[in-house]
């Protein structure tokens, strides 16, 4: 593909409450296997993208581990591959990134020695499936100067994104950044397609103003300035910054078409595979419309969950409208319901969780008894 | 550079008692567990032993075993010196041979070994379920000045004489060795595990290079001990099991759904690694029911599922059974199949309200010692029609159409070779 890729995966969710503690958002689990990183990293793949930059700043460890090693996404290349690029304290720089648009203003030098000339920027938050060489088409087609991929989404979300207009021809008429009020039904999906001299130009400009966003510095100020394109995506777009479109997401999974549309249709999702055996199910396992990853061992019930790697359900458990976050151990006669489970938790036996309104953050940090 | 201990691996068998499962892989590639294959419990055992340097020696349609192993990224194999290397057996100018046996195949390829420069050589067959540290077993051999130690394991005086048959001295230093005999002299059968010191094997294979069909039980542990050499046997007592034949494979996989297996995968220390596809978990509806069972990685279960190892991408549909069986890797159930005590290859389509593995016992007409155990086998890629009736001792290979069924029914014994006909036949000849 003749653009460079960057994903923007510094950012941080206090929506996200307790599940940001320990990781950033584009690490965080999704769909039992996956991390959420992975799908835009997979699109970055699948498209054939030679070069990609992977921002981070906010508690990035997870992440880092996660990407430890670039061949599963198949950019272990000696000719371009991954770069992933926290900030870093220079002669003349001594800030964090300051915001978006300031992150990638730090690594300029990597825009500045690619060759290709577009760049395809997407952020690490995103759960979807799109093939970046049809918005580059697109955003040739219609000698735009930035694409904006746009999807479909509900009045009430709206206020969560930034909310497009498109006239006729697709071009974007008017762009207002999480507005309180929006009739409008189409959203930035977070993902651009921009020359990579002109992105070079529009960020240094930026940064000289002391300006360090690209959406509000950029997109918003020159929407009328500049052509401004929005490339409609009509297939399934989820984003997951607060514990309501985090928990939806992931129960999203549960449903036959859309598994059938991230699993079943190529291009397949890739993420670093680890080595657990096959779940296994023992006597009293009575599992009903559940996915089950890799490493589990279930004795007791779980309906209308997701289980990532690792879990072990004990015996006469209830698990019920629940996700429950890797290597987590489950004690006998526990009953967990509308609850997130963070990762690596040792729940004791007899235990009783509930979400009453809503989703509840379950962390217990006990100490684990040999299993 | 030198390495200390290389190992080769012997996987170019065919595994001819497996039937139809190896009609198309070589033994060593043959699925187990539900994620697995049969070669990565040596290759793991390699990596977790510290031996870097793998020389996986192929013969019998290797495909899917070049496929599987690739650059050995999943057993950490992918090494700039050293690592996993394939050997296919290769022309040259003088003489152009197959590999004709263990040893010879060996042989073959000395030059590959003296890269290395090695001090031992590690011998492994692709071909049993186990876990074992090979460093363990060169201490042994070290502290015994030893030119060669065999790995020993005790059998029943019943089976012995399946085995190469080890009889040693108090101080463990083998004094006699037959090879399958008709009546054997104790009780320690060999487990194909040998560690050779490097300049002994090589003398070996070289005094026996025009041996026919040179084989380590055959000819080169006979040959060493007349030679006087220093032959020790390692006795080793943790879970081994020979999946050489259906009975033994089923058995071996089955072992698995226990409540504490006695080979326990779930462990973290002595990890078993593969090579395996980014797979979504598995998904269990509604309507689905499992009982002690595995079940891989993005399968979709609707039906209900008991006493069986389930392998990754399966699906089963609605009212599907599936009892005591073994499915591999991308096979389909259809809605209200029923499946007991079979074993479904990779991509077996099965159409609906067919019934496999049911029926009254008989001896298998084609070949009754490989398609025995009342298993039905069914190889890979075959299809089944809807609504037919497959009975016990059976075996199927091919794309098969209703009117293979006289009456809609396979009856027990009896076997259908459709399409790779030619090749289940060599497997059984």
């Amino acid at each position: 593909m003749r653009a460079v890729g960057i994903i923007l995966a510094g950012g941080n969710s206090s929506r996200m409450k307790e599940l940001t503690t320990k990781r950033a958002i584009a690490a965080e689990p999704i769909a039992g296997s996956y991390r959420s990183i992975d799908f835009a990293l997979s699109n970055m793949s699948n498209s054939k993208v030679q070069r990609v930059a992977v921002l981070t700043q906010y508690n990035s460890r997870s992440l880092n581990e996660h990407m430890s090693s670039s061949k599963w996404w198949d950019f272990g290349r000696k000719q371009g591959g991954l770069f992933v690029f926290p900030p870093v304290l220079t002669q003349d720089n001594s800030w964090w990134y300051r915001g978006t648009a300031d992150s990638i203003y730090q690594n300029i030098g990597w825009l500045k020695e690619s060759h290709e000339p577009y760049v395809v920027i997407a952020s690490g938050d995103g759960v979807y499936k799109l093939d970046y060489n049809k918005v580059l088409e697109y955003h040739i087609a219609k000698r735009a100067d930035i694409t904006i991929v746009c999807t479909k989404c509900r009045e009430e979300d709206a206020s969560r994104f930034g909310v497009i207009q498109l006239g006729e021809d697709g071009r974007i008429t008017d762009f207002a950044e999480k507005p309180m009020i929006s009739k409008a039904d189409l959203i930035s999906a977070g993902v651009y397609v921009v020359r990579r001299r002109l992105l070079i130009e529009l960020i240094e400009k930026c940064a000289e103003e002391n300006r360090w966003d690209f959406v509000n510095d950029i997109l918003v100020r020159y929407k009328d300035l500049k052509k401004l394109y929005g490339y409609v995506m009509d297939s399934y777009w989820s984003n997951i910054s607060t514990i309501e479109s985090y928990y939806k997401t992931n129960m999203d999974f549960l449903d036959p078409d859309i598994r059938d549309f991230f699993f079943r249709q190529e291009p397949f999702i890739h993420t670093k595979v680890d080595d657990n055996p096959p779940s296994k199910y023992n006597p009293g396992s009575r599992v009903k419309n559940s996915l089950i990853a890799a490493g589990c061992i279930i004795n007791g019930e779980v309906e209308n969950s997701v289980l990532f790697r690792k879990v072990f359900v004990g015996t006469n458990c209830h698990i019920r409208n629940s996700i429950i976050l890797n290597d987590v151990y489950i004690g006998d006669n526990t009953t967990i319901e509308n609850c997130i489970v963070e990762s690596r938790d040792t729940i004791r036996a007899g235990s009783y969780f509930r979400g009453e309104d809503g989703i509840r953050v379950v962390v217990e940090k006990n100490e684990r008894y040999p299993i | 550079m030198r390495k200390e201990m290389i190992a080769m691996l012997l996987a170019g068998g065919q595994g001819s008692r497996l039937g139809v499962l190896t009609s198309n892989v070589a033994k060593p590639a043959v699925s187990f567990g539900g994620k697995y294959r049969i070669i990565d419990f040596p290759l793991s055992n390699c990596i977790n032993s510290g031996v870097d340097t793998v020389g996986v020696l192929t013969q019998y349609r290797p495909l899917r075993l070049n496929t599987h192993i690739g650059i050995g990224i999943p057993w950490d194999l992918d090494r700039n010196f050293g690592g996993v290397t394939i050997l296919p057996p290769y022309e040259s100018t003088t003489d152009t041979d197959w590999y004709t046996g263990t040893a010879n195949a060996i042989f073959q390829n000395i030059e590959y070994m003296e890269q290395y420069d090695p001090e031992y050589v590690l011998i492994l067959s692709g071909d049993h379920i186990y876990k074992m540290d090979y460093e363990v077993m060169l201490d042994y051999h070290k502290a015994n000045r030893a030119d060669l130690t065999i790995a020993v394991m005790p059998v029943p005086r019943s089976e012995a004489s399946r085995f190469g048959i080890v009889v040693t001295d108090d101080s463990r230093r083998v004094t006699f060795f037959q090879e399958k005999p008709k009546e054997p002299a104790g009780n320690l059968a060999s487990m194909g595990i040998y560690i050779f010191s490097w300049k002994v094997l090589k003398n070996a294979l070289i005094t026996l290079k025009n041996q026919s069909n040179c084989d380590f039980g055959m000819h080169v542990l006979p040959y060493l001990l007349n030679a006087g050499k220093r032959l020790f046997a390692y006795e080793f007592n943790g879970y081994w099991k020979d999946v050489g034949t259906l009975g033994s494979y089923w058995e071996a996989n089955m072992e698995l759904i226990d409540l504490v297996p006695e080979f326990n995968l779930y462990e973290e220390y002595w990890k078993i690694f593969t090579q395996a596809d980014v797979l979504p978990p598995c998904y269990l509806a509604e309507s689905s029911t499992e009982e002690r069972c595995i079940i891989g990685e993005g399968a979709e279960i609707y039906g209900t599922v008991r006493h069986s190892v389930i392998g990754p991408g399966v699906r089963i549909e609605r009212g599907a059974v599936v009892d005591g069986s073994i499915v591999m890797r991308g096979s389909c159930i259809g809605e209200n199949a029923y499946v007991e005590h079979s074993i479904l290859a990779e991509n077996v389509v099965v159409g609906k309200d067919t019934k496999i593995g049911v029926g009254e016992e008989a001896e298998n007409s084609f070949n009754p010692k490989v398609y025995a155990f009342g298993l039905a086998t069914i190889g890979e890629n075959s299809v089944i029609p809807a609504g037919v009736t497959i009975g016990k001792n059976t075996a199927v290979i091919g794309k098969t159409v209703a009117d293979d069924y006289p009456n809609g029914a396979l009856a027990s014994g009896g076997v259908i070779f459709r399409e790779n006909a030619d090749a289940a036949e060599e497997v059984d000849a």
